[in-house]
């Protein structure tokens, strides 16, 4: 039995410790928002956040991630919009939205360690694959998601 | 028709009750059994809840929420949103109110094709069923509006309606459409309706929110490989490597003994494994011990494939899709003749969602199918064949699609195959999915080509005539067989078939030349004739000495569209303005799936030869465009598509089977290489063109022309990998 914690649950799960976490999830916990799209680290689709870092869920065998502290795109955020969400649906990110889910938890990621990233960081930081082209629009969302957490930050500071 | 709350509404309603489960339009059954039970408790007390269809595409409920029917596949392209507003806008209700669900393809079977065509390809989705659905919009409103007046007792035309309220303005009164739906319902449609002009449109033609985006960013299950069922097994296949292949021995006794194994599956041309998780399914399918046979093509290769295009090329009597003049004459008469050689390799979908299909062959012995399909009524004709079934006992759920570009449309190979594993195990719920080495090596690949063509210029340089040789196997000879015209496949010659440049003597010949490769509907079938077309006339204003818009304005009629759309992007892209050091142009102009189409791009390549795509200016026509944003995105979209295969993608053939596996021998574009796009509507009205594919024509041959003006090299082969771009 290995011990889970996903979203902030606990789960015990009855699986060969080689099994990579993205079928742990898909197919073991019913948490199906996190994709497969090759297998082999080269799209993103299965990108979750392991302690805070966005690792490609489908070359990582289940046992590295126990006792860590799992989110998948379910558990992102309670209300499921989290800011970075919002941005997304402001900028009707998605085509197909098969890879989003990725794109996504890599984007929450980047804007966690780097608040104002550029173009040139977010080249950097988003190597995930989209089959629809929607590159465009994920860089415009980060960037929308990027200054709505500057143009809230003195508001907040106010309140406090 | 009056409805009593329908099946499927039924389950929408047990989901809902069920504790707030999934989405309600498409996914009925993912809610535990127990739930169901004890929603349908809760439903059959709750007896108010009633909607009424008032017509096939049109659902009111009592509190005046509309549910528009959607009968064409949701892949990305939008159509799922622009068809509920073109819809909305005629019924004139509260767009806030309305949401959109995909019609059934069982009770489309039955109820007589209702809804029309369920097929989505071609960028067809709005164009071909805007005028029924909008009739269908319409013909609700007025019934809706006779049952107020009815109920008024008052003449029809003293009634008005705006955003789903219906007035009577000398009473004052108020009627919603939620309260009269159900009388409306019981009256005849009216026989002739009147559409509105697009000039008055308030719902369609605005950038409205995509209806199915908000679900996808939360990560909800809405896609064929989300689908997760009470008791459901997960099955990963290998297909015998050789296209036409079989299996000819197995040895399962390793695999059928691994951790979560319920069966393993041999077919003639595949092996499947059953297992409580796909993965589990997968690690065994490895350790199967498979011989194929390999057929008669097990020595088929790259070099095999390209003797047979050049045969096709130096065939004799070849249909011909186009005579016009004598071209051979012209040629005699030339003062220049000008001869190349164009090519283009197979290339793969690729979708982001490899094939999938749940199959649950019920103990009642119905059927139900789950999947991502492009063809909703084509995947339960499949199943239902497979299955020995009437199609009436057959239901085909349709889910989002991670992505169509034609792979999930005609050939409907994973829905046979899901419904001939889970056979295997009746009144269990199966998945099939495909993984990514399986969908990239048995696919239906946008056909290689060969083409030879020849032009004769006159003294001026002048293009006097134009002969086209095209050596491509046929999508329609294997797949809709019944669209074949004289031995001419359209989608292997249009382009050069139906060309626009006003050129006196034409000739196009067609060798058809199949290979045993599996050819099918890659986004904008044809468009590689676009890069053979476009940067020939590139070649030829080069020989000529002109400019390549110049060169090709001289070339169309005054009133082509084609010119009105290259005019357009030149000047939004001010063609004719200095450019940057080390910045170039190229441009082109393909119409096509009902739009005119013309590119700008503007490119740099590096001293190594590395090509950059900077910019991209589409000009499209469209007649008229429903949702503005949605089609923005299907440019930027067309652009990423046809760069990745342009730039990078090729399949190659060796010993009989694909050799690329996945992405990393076929890449897709990234991030960093995407350039900016800017989209100008160009639309003149008056006729309805798609934009799912057109952007891509004119893509690679403006990119292509705007390399030879940095290197002076001529591209005329892809992917630009194998290609040396180091300048001259
Ligand atoms: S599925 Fe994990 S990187 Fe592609
Ligand atoms: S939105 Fe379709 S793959 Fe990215």
């Amino acid at each position: 039995m290995l011990k889970l914690n996903v979203n902030g649950r606990n789960h015990q799960v009855d699986v060969e410790p080689e099994m990579p976490l993205l079928w742990v999830l898909r197919d073991h916990l019913n948490l199906p928002g996190t994709k497969y799209g090759c297998g082999e680290g080269l799209c993103g689709a299965c990108t979750v956040h392991l302690d805070g870092k966005a690792v490609r869920s489908c070359t990582l065998p289940v046992s590295a991630a126990a006792g860590k502290r799992i989110v998948t795109i379910e558990g992102l955020s309670k209300d499921g919009l989290h800011r970075i969400q919002e941005a997304w649906i402001e900028h009707e990110v998605p085509q197909c939205g098969y890879c989003q889910p990725g794109m996504i938890m890599s984007a929450a990621v980047l804007l966690e360690k780097n608040p104002q990233p550029t173009d040139a960081d977010i080249d950097a930081a988003m190597t995930n694959l989209c089959r629809c082209g929607t590159y465009l629009r994920v860089k415009q969302a980060i960037h929308a998601a990027a200054s709505a957490v500057k143009a809230a930050k003195p508001a907040a500071a106010k309140k406090a | 028709m009056t409805l009593k709350v329908n099946r499927r509404e039924f389950l929408k309603v047990s989901a809902a009750m069920g504790g707030g489960l999934m989405l309600e339009f498409c996914f009925p059954f993912v809610a535990q059994a127990a739930q169901v039970a004890q929603a349908a408790k809760a439903f059959h007390a709750a007896k108010s809840v009633v909607v009424t269809e008032v017509n096939a595409w049109v659902v009111i409920h009592p509190d005046d929420r509309v549910a528009v029917r959607i009968a064409r596949s949701e892949m990305g392209q939008g159509t799922f949103t622009a068809l509920a507003q073109l819809v909305a806008e005629e019924l004139e209700c509260d767009w806030a109110k309305v949401s959109a669900e995909f019609a059934s393809p069982n009770e489309h079977i039955r109820r007589k094709r209702i809804w029309g065509s369920m097929s989505t390809g071609g960028s067809q989705g709005v164009r071909s069923s805007q005028d029924y659905v909008r009739k269908a919009g319409a013909s609700a409103r007025a019934m809706l509006l006779e049952a107020a007046a009815l109920r008024w007792q008052v003449p029809l035309a003293e009634c008005t309606v705006e955003r789903g309220v219906i007035t009577h303005a000398p009473s004052g009164r108020q009627l919603s459409y939620g309260q009269v739906a159900a009388a409306a319902a019981k009256l005849q449609p009216p026989k002739e309706v009147r559409l509105k002009d697009a000039k008055d449109w308030k719902i369609a033609g605005k950038s409205l929110h995509r209806l199915d985006i908000p679900d996808k960013v939360r990560g909800k299950p809405v896609f064929g490989v989300d689908v997760a069922l009470p008791g459901m097994l997960h099955a990963a296949i290998a297909q015998c490597p050789v296209f036409g292949g079989k299996v000819q021995n197995m040895d399962a006794s390793v695999a059928e003994k691994m951790r979560g194994v319920k069966k393993i599956v041999s077919e003639p041309g595949y092996v499947a494994v059953i297992a409580d998780s796909w993965w589990r399914a997968q690690q065994a399918l490895r350790k199967l011990k498979v011989e194929w046979d390999a057929g008669e093509y097990g020595k088929a290769s790259d070099a095999t494939i390209a003797a047979m295009l050049r045969a096709g090329l130096e065939a004799k009597d070849l249909p011909q899709p186009r005579k016009l003049g004598d071209v051979d004459a012209a040629f005699t008469a030339a003062a220049k003749v000008i001869e190349a050689e164009y090519q283009s390799p197979y290339l793969n979908h690729a979708t982001m969602e490899p094939q999938t299909c749940t199959v649950w062959f019920k103990p009642d012995g119905f059927l139900e199918v789950w999947t991502s399909t492009q063809d909703g009524e084509a995947s339960l004709l499949a199943a239902a064949e497979v299955a020995g079934l009437p199609p009436e006992k057959v239901e085909v759920h349709k889910m989002m699609l991670g992505g169509g570009f034609g792979r999930r449309g005609g050939p409907q190979d994973f829905v046979r195959q899901g419904v001939a594993i889970a056979r295997t195990m009746p009144g269990v719920p199966v998945k099939l999915m495909w993984s990514r080495e399986e969908d990239m090596q048995h696919g239906f690949y946008r056909p290689a080509s060969l083409v030879r063509l020849k032009a004769a210029l006159d003294a001026n340089g002048k293009l006097l005539a134009l002969h086209s040789r095209i050596a491509c196997p046929s999508i329609l000879a294997v797949l809709m067989p019944g669209a074949m015209k004289n031995g001419i496949d359209f989608t292997a010659v249009r382009i050069f078939s139906d060309m626009p440049y006003q050129i006196p003597h034409q000739q196009v010949d067609y060798a058809q030349r199949n290979g045993h490769v599996p050819v099918g509907f890659w986004r904008a079938p044809g468009q590689q004739n676009g890069f053979y077309r476009e940067c020939f006339i590139d070649e030829l204003a080069h020989a000529a000495g002109q400019d390549p818009l110049d060169y090709r304005l001289a070339l169309l009629a005054a009133n082509d569209k084609n010119r009105l759309v290259l005019e357009a992007a030149a000047q939004a892209a001010a063609w004719r303005s200095p450019l940057p050091a080390g910045v170039h142009r190229g441009l082109a102009v393909v119409e096509g799936f009902g739009s005119y189409a013309a590119i700008v791009a503007e490119v740099s390549v590096s001293a190594k030869g590395e090509p950059k795509v900077l910019r991209i200016v589409l000009a499209i026509d469209s007649g008229y465009v429903v949702n503005p944003d949605t089609c923005r995105a299907q440019a930027e979209s067309n652009v990423a598509f046809g760069l990745s295969s342009m730039l990078y993608q090729q399949n190659t053939v060796k010993d009989g089977r694909i050799v690329e596996s996945n992405f990393h021998d076929f890449p897709l574009l990234g991030m960093s290489e995407m350039p900016k796009v800017e989209v100008v509507f160009a639309n003149t009205g008056g006729f309805w063109g798609g934009h799912g594919e057109p952007g891509i024509l004119p893509l690679v041959p403006a990119v292509c022309n705007a390399i030879f003006a940095a290197t002076g090299k001529r591209v005329r082969s892809l992917p630009l990998s194998r290609q040396d771009l180091r300048k001259i």
